[in-house]
């Protein structure tokens, strides 16, 4: 017997493209999609329907359906794409509520994958380097996404203890990356020249968004209880990122940043909103032991070789490899350069 | 970092590009001169080779540029051999293409040659004899720097800075101005994790940095300390000390780090030995709860004794401002006879006589998993390692003629 899938959030990309990879999958048979917008492009085998989750209508479509399979991917993380900060918050607490009150009345559902952010464990002076999945953070995340994601994860485990017949995977899942995906970090990462927080240098663990998509699937299929990092290996420092970028910085004192992050989300160049600056300063470790011995995943990209996908689809900086290399050989490089005594410029 | 691309720089003498071949090129030819434009003229040499040839060398310069060409002959280029290059500076060149003989520099040209020669000489002293693969890796060091191609571990300590730039910001200070002794060095594992339990003075804490450099020094490990909430909240400290490899004091990161087979420093007394007053110097303060020794019970990893003595005379404590203390959010604010008397000038620690010892191993791998839950082992080992390296300050000091030699 083949598996019913149903994915919220299907309309933006990463929802519709995991409903698509979902529906290749052999031992899936059909897979339906949830969200208040119909999708752009090709959806291939998903069949959509038109449903917001905040409403009850959910219900119905899970017990008309026979869905086994429910996938929450519609934890948003930007507030400027889903109508503000309060429209956001609505969608993805009251919508989580709606729809795990939906799973509870579902008596067929067997799987419930839920993604969720390891924005949950914040980011203090005070974090342990690594985090595993038993560790709470050291200070709770007080606003914004972070917020919404613990609050998720709270109802999420709820849902677990009234329905133990239910295996629910949890997914953290470390900052997404990659050629196509746009999240607060890759918007970040696009300004010409990057704010960052004068004296910090944050440690940064990365997945790449393939990564995503097949730990979605992979816990889809496998139906594995428990909470799990998902992340690359290794970290990046941003000072690293930002010079590997070939961006210039602009080191400020804290409290300026938050005022700049402000002003940059008012000019809807970034979606940043201001929790996330304390995740500038001290970022970022999770420890994915779980991850690999438990669900049984392990991603293709690590930290490193995602960050390098992500910069090969942003093109080269102000300070690229390659000028590095030609300031050298003007300067630096006596062999051939200034240093012997014959101007640049004069070379056959 | 292994594999730094080292590009031989320099045209090995000859005059030119640096091609190889003995002919310079058209270019080179062209610009060397047009008081002769038939080629027989060439670049400005490198003046090292034949300084009598440059008539606009000023006598004072003269005694370093006739040192220069007996070391040209230094055995480290041994393709260096050809007869355009003979021993004494006077003899003009022979075999080469072109020469700088007949050349009459033109007023008001810019004396390259002369710059090109107090460059190699100027290289030479800093980096000495071999400075061209020297100044070669140091651009590549540059290089990997600005483009961020090094890599750092989980904890974001970063080798290469630590290496090239910590560890030799303190070497001085630990060699030349704490003559730093270190005994028992041969405690230390050379290998598998291992912590390292030291006493905590000094009202900076210098003792922390020069304990990492001596333990480096002699084994060429690298400590891992665990330092204070304080320090990664502080901006700057806070990226240093994670660049050198120091991460928050804290049961997970200590076990982490002891499971990866790291050397873990750590000093258990924290602020309440570093802020001590002067007058209490030597003297253990409380060692925490003991949550080191549990640490290193769950990990299996011995427990190594480090008794420093000389860092309490850095800067003797003589009084505390605690209301701006609290009002600033730091433990204490220091007054030493010299600061903030001096000003800056108090900043500069007394050059104390430093004895580090190690002290020999405490095994905890005997222990079974459930010995780091039970209160009294752990108050015991606690007790037996801090009453070690109290025993060995006493030691120490008693070996000592005096604070400052």
């Amino acid at each position: 017997m083949g598996r019913v899938v149903l994915v919220t959030g299907v309309s933006r990309d990463l929802g519709g493209r995991f409903a698509r990879i979902a529906a290749a999958d052999p031992s899936v048979d059909r897979v339906v999609g949830v969200d208040m917008v119909p999708p752009r492009g090709d959806m291939g085998d998903v069949s959509f329907i038109r449903a917001d989750i905040r409403n009850p209508v959910i219900t119905k479509v899970i017990a008309k359906e026979d869905v086994d399979t429910v996938v929450h991917m519609s934890v948003v993380a930007t507030p400027g794409r889903s109508g503000g900060r309060t429209s956001m918050k609505e969608l993805n607490v009251i919508g989580t509520m709606q729809l795990l009150a939906a799973c509870q009345k579902a008596p067929g559902l067997r799987h419930l994958v839920v993604k969720s952010s390891t924005a949950v464990y914040g980011s203090s002076s005070r974090d342990p380097a690594m985090f595993t999945e038993a560790m709470e953070p050291k200070r709770h995340p007080k606003s914004g996404f972070a917020k919404d994601a613990a609050e998720v994860e709270g109802y999420v485990r709820g849902f677990a203890r009234r329905r133990p017949d239910v295996s629910v995977s949890m997914l953290r899942a470390a900052n997404t990356i990659g050629p196509t995906i746009s999240s607060p970090l890759t918007q970040y990462l696009r300004l010409p020249v990057i704010p960052t927080v004068l004296g910090f240098d944050a440690r940064m663990q990365l997945l790449h968004e393939t990564d995503l998509l097949e730990a979605l699937r992979h816990a889809t299929i496998a139906g594995v209880h428990g909470t799990f990092n998902i992340a690359g290996d290794g970290v990046l420092m941003l000072s690293q990122i930002t010079r590997r970028l070939g961006r210039p910085t602009i080191p400020m004192p804290s409290i300026a940043v938050s005022q700049v992050g402000t002003a940059i989300r008012r000019a809807r160049i970034a979606d940043f909103s201001s929790e996330q600056f304390d995740f500038l300063a001290y970022g970022r470790g999770v420890d994915t032991t779980r991850m690999r011995e438990v669900l049984g995943f392990t991603p293709d990209y690590d930290t490193e070789a995602a960050f390098e996908d992500f910069r090969r689809a942003v093109g080269p900086g102000l300070v690229s490899s390659r000028r590095v290399a030609s300031v050298e050989t003007t300067a630096g490089h006596p062999g051939n350069g200034a240093v012997n005594g014959i101007p640049r410029g004069s070379r056959g | 970092m292994a594999d730094a691309e080292i590009i031989p720089l320099g045209t090995r003498g000859r005059p030119g590009r640096g091609s190889g071949s003995s002919r310079p090129s058209a270019a080179a030819r062209n610009l060397a001169g047009r008081a002769n434009p038939r080629g027989t003229t060439a670049t400005p040499a490198i003046p090292a080779t034949e300084p009598t040839t440059e008539p606009p060398l000023a006598g004072p310069r003269l005694p370093t540029q006739q040192r220069a060409p007996q070391r040209k002959q230094h055995p480290t280029r041994p393709d260096h051999t050809d007869a355009s290059h003979p021993a004494p500076p006077t003899g003009p060149p022979t075999t080469s293409g072109t020469t700088t003989r007949d050349r009459a520099p033109a007023a008001g040209r810019i004396p390259f040659g002369d710059f090109l020669g107090a460059f190699s000489t100027a290289a030479r002293e800093v980096f000495g004899e071999g400075w061209e693969p020297r100044l070669a890796e140091f651009l590549a060091f540059l290089r990997r720097r600005v483009s961020g191609d090094y890599q750092v571990d989980e904890f974001g300590f970063d080798q290469e800075v630590t290496d090239r730039f910590f560890l030799a910001a303190v070497r001085p200070l630990a060699e030349k101005w704490f003559r730093v002794e270190a005994r028992g060095v041969e405690n230390i594992p050379t290998s598998g994790g291992a912590l390292v339990v030291a006493n905590h003075s000094g009202t900076v804490p210098l003792d922390g940095l020069v304990t990492g450099y001596t333990i480096n020094a002699h084994t060429g490990r690298h400590l891992r300390p665990l330092g204070a909430d304080l320090v990664f909240s502080l901006p700057v400290v806070s990226e240093m000390a994670r660049k050198s490899g120091a991460t928050l004091a804290c049961n997970e990161d200590a076990e982490r780090l002891l499971g990866n087979g790291e050397l873990v420093g750590v000093w258990p007394e924290g602020f309440k030995g570093v802020g001590k007053p002067y007058s209490e110097r030597y003297k253990l303060q409380r060692f925490g709860r003991g949550g080191f020794v549990s640490a290193a019970i769950r990990t299996g990893v011995p427990v190594v004794p480090c008794s420093v003595v000389g860092a309490e005379e850095i800067y003797p404590l003589v009084g505390n401002i605690p209301s701006l203390a609290r009002l600033i959010g730091v433990p204490y604010i220091p007054i030493t006879p010299f600061f903030p008397l001096l000003g800056p000038l108090g900043l500069v620690p007394l050059p104390s006589k430093w004895l580090i010892e190690f002290g020999e191993p405490i095994r905890t791998d005997s222990y079974d998993e459930g010995a780091a839950d039970d209160p009294m082992l752990v108050f015991n080992l606690t007790d037996q390692v801090r009453e070690t390296i109290q025993q060995t300050l006493y030691t120490l000091l008693m070996r000592r003629r005096s604070v400052f030699y």
